[in-house]
C-alpha cells in the first residue's frame, strides 16, 4: 500500500481569521471553508479559471520584505511582519494560497467593487425575472439583492440580443440574460470534450453561439443549464413548467449505468419536474448525462403497471401474490433477477430463491460507454447482486441457457423481477411454455404473457441503495408516492416469501439493512440511515478478479488483474 | 526638412528624397553593418548594451527594455519567442507605420539583433489588419533580407538561425495588448490573459517565454548597438534616454510626425515651434499627450512638481518636458507619443463622446467593468450630444469610470476610464451645463461625433 502524499498546508489570513489550506487552494474556496461567501459568477470549482466576471474582487496583501536586503519588515507595535497590501483589488478565484497571504473580503472598496460589477451586469439585463425560469435560483438575482445598490441609474436604451434561440435539442438560449461568464463554453471544451460553443461579436454585444453548422447536442448539454448562473441557458424540457421555489428536492441516484451519478429529483405534489446532478467529487463531480435527466418520464408513462392481474384479470395484490407463491412452490421455478433492483430487493430475492430452490439469472445490459458518466454496464446495481450473493458470476445479455432449459422442459415457472424476457432472448414459444410471474413497473411482452402481474415502484417512488462500479454503496429516497394500491417491490417480495412458507422478512429498507450488515461481511457496520449522502466504498477484494465490462469513466479506472 | 528642434535618428531617412524601402537602398546607407558586428559579439554583451542605454519601451508603458529582456525565463528549456508589436492602434498614434512603410530594413535589423541577443529562433511581426500595405512591404523586405542571409538559416555564417513571420491582425484594438496579441497569434479570440501568472516573459506565446516589443523600440535597439549603450544614454535626459517619435494631430498649424530628443523640448515648444501653434484666431484648449487613452491636459492648468533637490517648480502645460516621467508627474502619460490637440472650438462633451465611442466599440467584452461600463458611458455621452443632457450626467460619468478603473483584466479598462475621469474633472462646467452650451454653439463648429 502506498501512503497518500502528505498534503502541504499553507496558512492564509482571511478577514483576520487564519486557516490552513492545501497548496493550490484559491481564495474563494479558502473563504468558503471559513464560512465567508465571496460572490462570483464565472468561477466554477470544476472548471478552469477565466477571471472575467470581476465579482470576486478582494483586497490582497503579502508579508512585507525590505527591497534591498530581503529582510522581513516588522511592525514594532505588534511584533509581527508587516503586510504589503496590493493597491488594486485582485480576483479571489485566481489568487492561490501563499504563505502569509492576507485577504480582506469586506471593506468599503470591496463592497463598492461588488456594487459596481452588479450594476454593470444589470444595465443591459432584461430584468424579466417574473417570467424567467432561473428566478429563485439565479445568482444575478441573489447577488443583486445582496450587493446591488437597489435602484437603477441607467436611463439609456438596453442592448438587444437574440432571445429564445434553440442552440440544441434540449437547451434554449436567451442571449440578453447572459452575463458572458463563459462557464458553458469551458464546460463543453473541458468536460464534455465537445468544443461547440463560443463567443461571437465584441464588447457589450458579445453573444454565446454554436459553431456554424453545429448544435449543442452532446449528451451533457444540460449541464450548461445547471452551471449557467443566470437564465440565459434554460432546459427546453423544464422551461415554463414550474417555479423552482415550489419544488421539493430529494436526493437520488442516476440509474442509467453503473456510474451511479448522484442526482436531485425536483418534485411538487407528487409530480416530478426535473432531475439535476448532485455534487459528489468522487463519482460525478457536479455533472450528469442528459439521458439520465428524462428518466422521470417513466413515472407517468402510458404503459405503467398500476394494478395486479391474474391471467389478465384485475386482482387484489394479496391474491396475485398468493397465486405467484403457488406457482413458485410448485417447483421447477427460475428467478430472473435484475441489476436494476436495489440491494435490499436483491437480498430478498436471494432469500426467495433459496426458499423455493429456484436458480437465479441476471440480465446484463452492455453498450458503449462514453468515458465520462455513462459506463458500458447500463445496469446500476450488478455489484449489489454480487455482494448479496444473488449471483456469483457476471451476467450475460441473453438468457440462452434458460431458453435451452425451457426447451428441455426443466422449467415450469419464471419469476421476472422487472426484466423483459423477450428482450433477453426468450422466444414467444418459450414464453408460452412456462408460467410467468412478472413483478415490474411497466408493461411489456413479458407482462403481456405473464400469468401473474404484480406492479412495482420506480426508483423515484421508493427508498433504497445501489452499489456502483466503484463498489460504492449509494442511497436514494422516494421523491414521489407510487400509484395508489401499489405496495412496492420489497413488500411484494416479503409477502411472496411468507406465502411460499418462509419466515416473513422485514419489508422496510432500514430493517433489511440490519440483516445486510449482519449477514454480508462487506456491508458490516453500515446502515441505511447513517450511510453518507456521498456513499461509502466497501471492501470488494472478493470480486476484483471478475471481468467487469466497464472502461474508464470520470472517477473510475478499471481494475485489471495481471 | 526636419525642424531644427528635432533630432532624427529612426526617422533619418523617412521622407528623404530618393530613399526607397528596398534592401539595396538600405545597404547603400550602411544597412546591416550593425548586425554583422553584433553577431560576432556575445549575446549577453548586447543585452548589457541595451540595459546601459536606459531604453524604455515605446509602445506606451515605458518599461525598461533591457529589464524586460532579463526577465525572460531562460532556464525552462522552452524556445524563446520575439513578438514585434506593430498593432499601432491607439488613436492619435502614427509613428510605426512610417518606420514600416519607409524604412522596413531598419526594423528587421533591430529584430535580428534582438533575436540574436536573446537566442530567439522565431520572431513574429504582428501587424494590424488595417496596414495591408505595410504587411506587403515587410514580407518583401524579409524575403530580400533572407536572400542576403540576414534572416533565415545560418545567418552570416554564424550557425545562428532565425525566421521572421508576418502575422496580420483582423482589426481589433485589443490585439495591441500584449497578451491579447499572443492569443490572437495562437488563433483564439484576443482575450487578454490574467497577469499573474501569464506574464509573457514566462508563459507567453504557446506558453513559452516571449518578448513583446514595439516596432519603435526595436528600431532603437539597432541604433543602441551601433552607438553603444553609454553613448545612447547621453541622448535625451537621464531615465528618459534616446529620441522619441511623436505624432501630432488635431487643431494645430502643422500636424505630423516628428522625432525629438526625449525630455529636451517641452510640450509648448512642440506645439508652438515645431507645429506652428494654434489655427488662426483660435487658442489651445486641451491636449492629449500620449494617445487617446491618456488623461487629458487642460491648457491653462498648472502642476506643482517636486524636484530631486527638494525644491518645487510650477509648470504650465506648455512647460512639461516631452518624456515619460514628466507626463507621469503631471498625472497623465507620454504613452505612445500620439499628441492630440484641441482648441477652443471643440466641445469636450463631444470629444469624450468621440473617444468613448471608439473604446466601447473596441472593448473585447471579456470582463464586466470595461464591457458594460464603456458601452454605458458611450450611451450617456451620445445622448448628451444628440439628445438631452442632464446635469446629473457629469457625476454619473465620473462614477462609472471609477467603477471600471483598476478592476479589469487588462489596462483597457483604464483606456475608457481615464479620459472620462479627466474630461469630466477638468471641464466639469462644460459637462454640467452642456444642454445650455449646445444652444449657444455657433453654427459650423466642428462636430466630432
Amino acid at each position: 500500500m502506498t501512503q497518500p502524499a502528505k498534503t502541504d498546508l499553507i496558512t492564509v489570513n482571511i478577514d483576520g481569521r487564519e486557516i490552513a489550506v492545501p497548496k493550490g487552494t484559491n481564495m474563494i474556496e479558502a473563504a468558503r471553508m471559513l464560512g465567508i461567501d465571496i460572490p462570483h459568477y464565472c468561477y466554477h470549482p470544476k472548471l478552469s479559471v477565466s477571471g472575467n466576471c470581476r465579482m470576486c474582487l478582494i483586497e490582497m496583501g503579502t508579508p512585507a520584505f525590505d527591497r534591498a536586503t530581503r529582510a522581513p519588515i516588522m511592525d514594532p507595535a505588534t511584533g509581527k511582519q508587516q503586510i504589503a497590501w496590493v493597491p488594486k483589488p485582485q480576483i479571489a478565484c485566481f489568487t492561490n494560497a501563499s504563505p502569509g497571504l492576507h485577504v480582506r473580503t469586506d471593506t468599503p472598496l470591496i463592497r463598492e467593487c461588488r456594487e459596481g460589477v452588479t450594476e454593470f451586469l444589470l444595465v443591459n439585463h432584461p430584468l424579466d425575472c417574473p417570467i424567467c425560469d432561473q428566478a429563485g435560483e439565479c445568482k444575478l438575482q441573489e447577488q443583486a439583492t445582496q450587493h446591488g445598490r437597489g435602484y437603477s441609474r441607467f436611463v439609456e436604451e438596453k442592448n438587444v440580443k437574440p432571445k429564445r434561440t434553440a442552440i440544441g435539442p434540449r437547451v434554449t438560449l436567451d442571449a440578453e440574460r447572459c452575463v458572458l461568464c463563459s462557464r458553458c463554453i469551458r464546460f463543453c471544451k473541458e468536460v464534455a470534450k465537445d468544443d461547440v460553443l463560443g463567443f461571437t461579436d465584441r464588447g457589450s454585444f458579445t453573444t454565446i453561439s454554436c459553431y456554424p453548422g453545429r448544435e449543442l447536442d452532446n449528451n451533457y448539454s444540460l449541464n450548461t443549464v445547471d452551471i449557467c448562473p443566470v437564465g440565459a441557458l434554460t432546459s427546453t424540457d423544464f422551461r415554463f413548467q414550474m417555479r423552482v421555489w415550489f419544488l421539493k428536492q430529494t436526493n437520488s441516484i442516476d440509474t442509467e449505468s453503473s456510474v451511479g451519478a448522484n442526482t436531485v429529483v425536483w418534485s411538487r405534489e407528487g409530480v416530478i419536474y426535473r432531475i439535476t446532478p448532485r455534487r459528489n467529487d468522487e463519482v460525478n463531480d457536479t455533472w450528469m448525462a442528459d439521458s439520465g435527466r428524462l428518466l422521470y418520464k417513466q413515472v407517468r408513462a402510458e404503459n405503467r403497471l398500476t394494478v395486479a392481474r391474474i391471467a389478465g384479470q384485475v386482482a387484489a395484490e394479496a391474491e396475485a401474490i398468493k397465486a405467484a407463491a403457488d406457482l413458485l412452490k410448485a417447483g421447477d421455478a427460475v428467478i430472473v433477477a435484475s441489476g436494476r433492483s436495489t440491494v435490499e430487493e436483491q437480498f430478498l430475492a436471494k432469500r426467495l430463491s433459496e426458499l423455493v430452490k429456484a436458480p437465479v439469472s441476471l440480465v446484463a445490459r452492455i453498450a458503449q460507454g462514453d468515458k465520462l458518466l455513462v459506463s458500458a454496464d447500463r445496469n446500476p446495481n450488478v455489484r449489489g447482486a454480487l455482494v448479496t450473493k444473488l449471483i456469483a458470476q457476471l451476467p450475460k445479455p441473453q438468457l440462452t441457457e434458460l431458453g435451452a432449459q425451457i426447451d428441455a422442459d426443466h422449467v415450469r415457472t419464471i419469476l421476472s423481477l422487472g426484466e423483459d424476457l423477450a428482450e433477453a432472448g426468450l422466444t414467444p414459444a418459450q414464453l408460452a411454455k412456462v408460467k410467468i410471474v412478472y413483478l415490474g413497473t411497466h408493461a411489456n411482452a413479458t407482462s403481456d404473457a405473464a400469468q401473474v402481474v404484480i406492479p412495482a415502484l420506480t426508483v423515484f417512488e421508493k427508498d433504497g441503495t445501489f452499489i456502483n462500479q466503484q463498489f460504492r454503496v449509494q442511497k436514494f429516497a422516494a421523491a414521489v408516492p407510487g400509484p395508489a394500491g401499489v405496495s412496492g417491490d420489497l413488500s411484494a417480495l416479503a409477502q411472496l416469501i411468507a406465502a411460499a412458507g418462509g419466515i416473513t422478512p422485514p419489508a422496510t429498507v432500514d430493517a433489511i439493512w440490519a440483516l445486510l450488515a449482519a449477514e454480508v461481511p462487506a456491508l458490516a457496520g453500515l446502515s441505511y440511515r447513517t450511510l453518507p449522502e456521498t456513499g461509502r466504498v466497501i471492501d470488494h477484494a472478493e470480486w476484483a478478479a471478475l471481468p467487469f465490462p466497464e472502461g474508464e469513466t470520470l472517477h473510475y479506472t478499471p481494475h485489471r488483474s495481471a | 526638412m526636419p525642424h531644427p528642434l528635432e533630432r532624427r535618428v529612426l526617422f533619418r531617412h523617412v521622407d528623404e528624397p530618393g530613399y526607397t524601402p528596398d534592401l539595396d537602398c538600405y545597404l547603400r546607407n550602411g544597412g546591416y553593418e550593425t548586425l554583422k558586428k553584433a553577431v560576432t559579439r556575445a549575446p549577453a554583451d548586447l543585452i548589457e548594451e541595451v540595459k546601459k542605454s536606459g531604453l524604455r519601451g515605446r509602445g506606451g508603458a515605458g518599461f525598461p527594455t533591457g529589464v524586460k529582456w532579463s526577465l525572460v525565463d531562460r532556464k525552462s528549456g522552452k524556445p524563446i519567442y520575439l513578438i514585434v508589436n506593430c498593432d499601432e492602434s491607439e488613436p492619435g498614434t502614427f509613428k510605426d507605420r512610417y518606420l514600416v512603410h519607409q524604412d522596413p530594413h531598419q526594423l528587421i535589423e533591430g529584430i535580428m539583433i534582438t533575436c540574436f541577443a536573446n537566442n530567439v529562433k522565431q520572431a513574429y511581426i504582428y501587424i494590424r489588419g488595417e496596414f495591408p500595405h505595410g504587411a506587403r512591404i515587410l514580407e518583401k523586405a524579409i524575403a530580400e533580407a533572407r536572400a542576403k542571409n540576414f534572416v533565415g538559416p545560418n545567418i552570416l555564417g554564424t550557425g545562428y538561425s532565425c525566421e521572421i513571420y508576418v502575422h496580420r491582425g483582423a482589426g481589433a484594438y485589443i490585439c495591441g495588448e500584449e497578451t491579447g496579441l499572443i492569443e490572437s497569434i495562437e488563433g483564439k479570440r484576443p482575450y487578454p490573459r490574467i497577469k499573474p501568472p501569464f506574464f509573457p516573459a514566462v508563459l507567453g506565446l504557446y506558453q513559452c517565454p516571449t518578448i513583446v516589443n514595439n516596432v519603435e523600440t526595436l528600431c532603437h535597439v539597432r541604433h543602441i548597438v551601433e552607438m553603444g549603450g553609454e553613448a545612447y544614454a547621453k541622448v535625451g535626459t537621464p531615465n528618459n534616454s534616446g529620441t522619441r517619435l511623436i505624432g501630432v494631430s488635431g487643431l494645430v498649424q502643422r500636424p505630423g510626425y516628428y522625432e525629438i530628443e526625449s525630455g529636451k523640448i517641452t510640450l509648448g515648444q512642440l506645439l508652438h515651434d515645431i507645429c506652428g501653434g494654434p489655427l488662426p484666431g483660435r487658442t489651445f484648449k486641451a491636449i492629449i499627450p500620449g494617445g487617446s487613452s491618456a488623461k487629458i491636459l487642460r491648457w491653462g492648468e498648472t502642476f506643482k512638481i517636486k524636484q530631486k533637490d527638494g525644491s518645487t517648480v510650477e509648470w504650465s502645460v506648455a512647460d512639461i518636458p516631452m518624456d515619460f516621467d514628466s507626463f507621469a508627474a503631471c498625472g497623465t502619460m507620454g504613452g505612445s507619443g500620439g499628441v492630440i490637440v484641441m482648441d477652443d472650438s471643440v466641445s469636450m462633451v463631444e470629444a469624450l463622446a468621440n473617444v468613448i465611442a471608439f473604446y466601447a466599440h473596441e472593448s473585447c467584452g471579456q470582463c464586466t467593468p470595461c464591457r458594460e461600463g464603456s458601452q454605458w458611458i458611450k450611451k450617456i455621452t451620445a445622448r448628451m450630444v444628440h439628445g438631452e443632457a442632464r446635469t446629473e450626467d457629469a457625476p454619473l460619468l465620473k462614477n462609472i469610470a471609477d467603477q471600471i478603473c483598476g478592476r479589469t483584466v487588462c489596462p483597457m479598462g483604464e483606456s475608457s476610464a481615464w479620459p472620462t475621469q479627466s474630461y469630466v474633472a477638468k471641464f466639469n462646467d462644460e459637462f454640467v451645463n452642456y444642454e445650455q452650451i449646445k444652444k449657444t454653439r455657433p453654427a459650423g463648429a466642428p462636430k466630432l461625433i
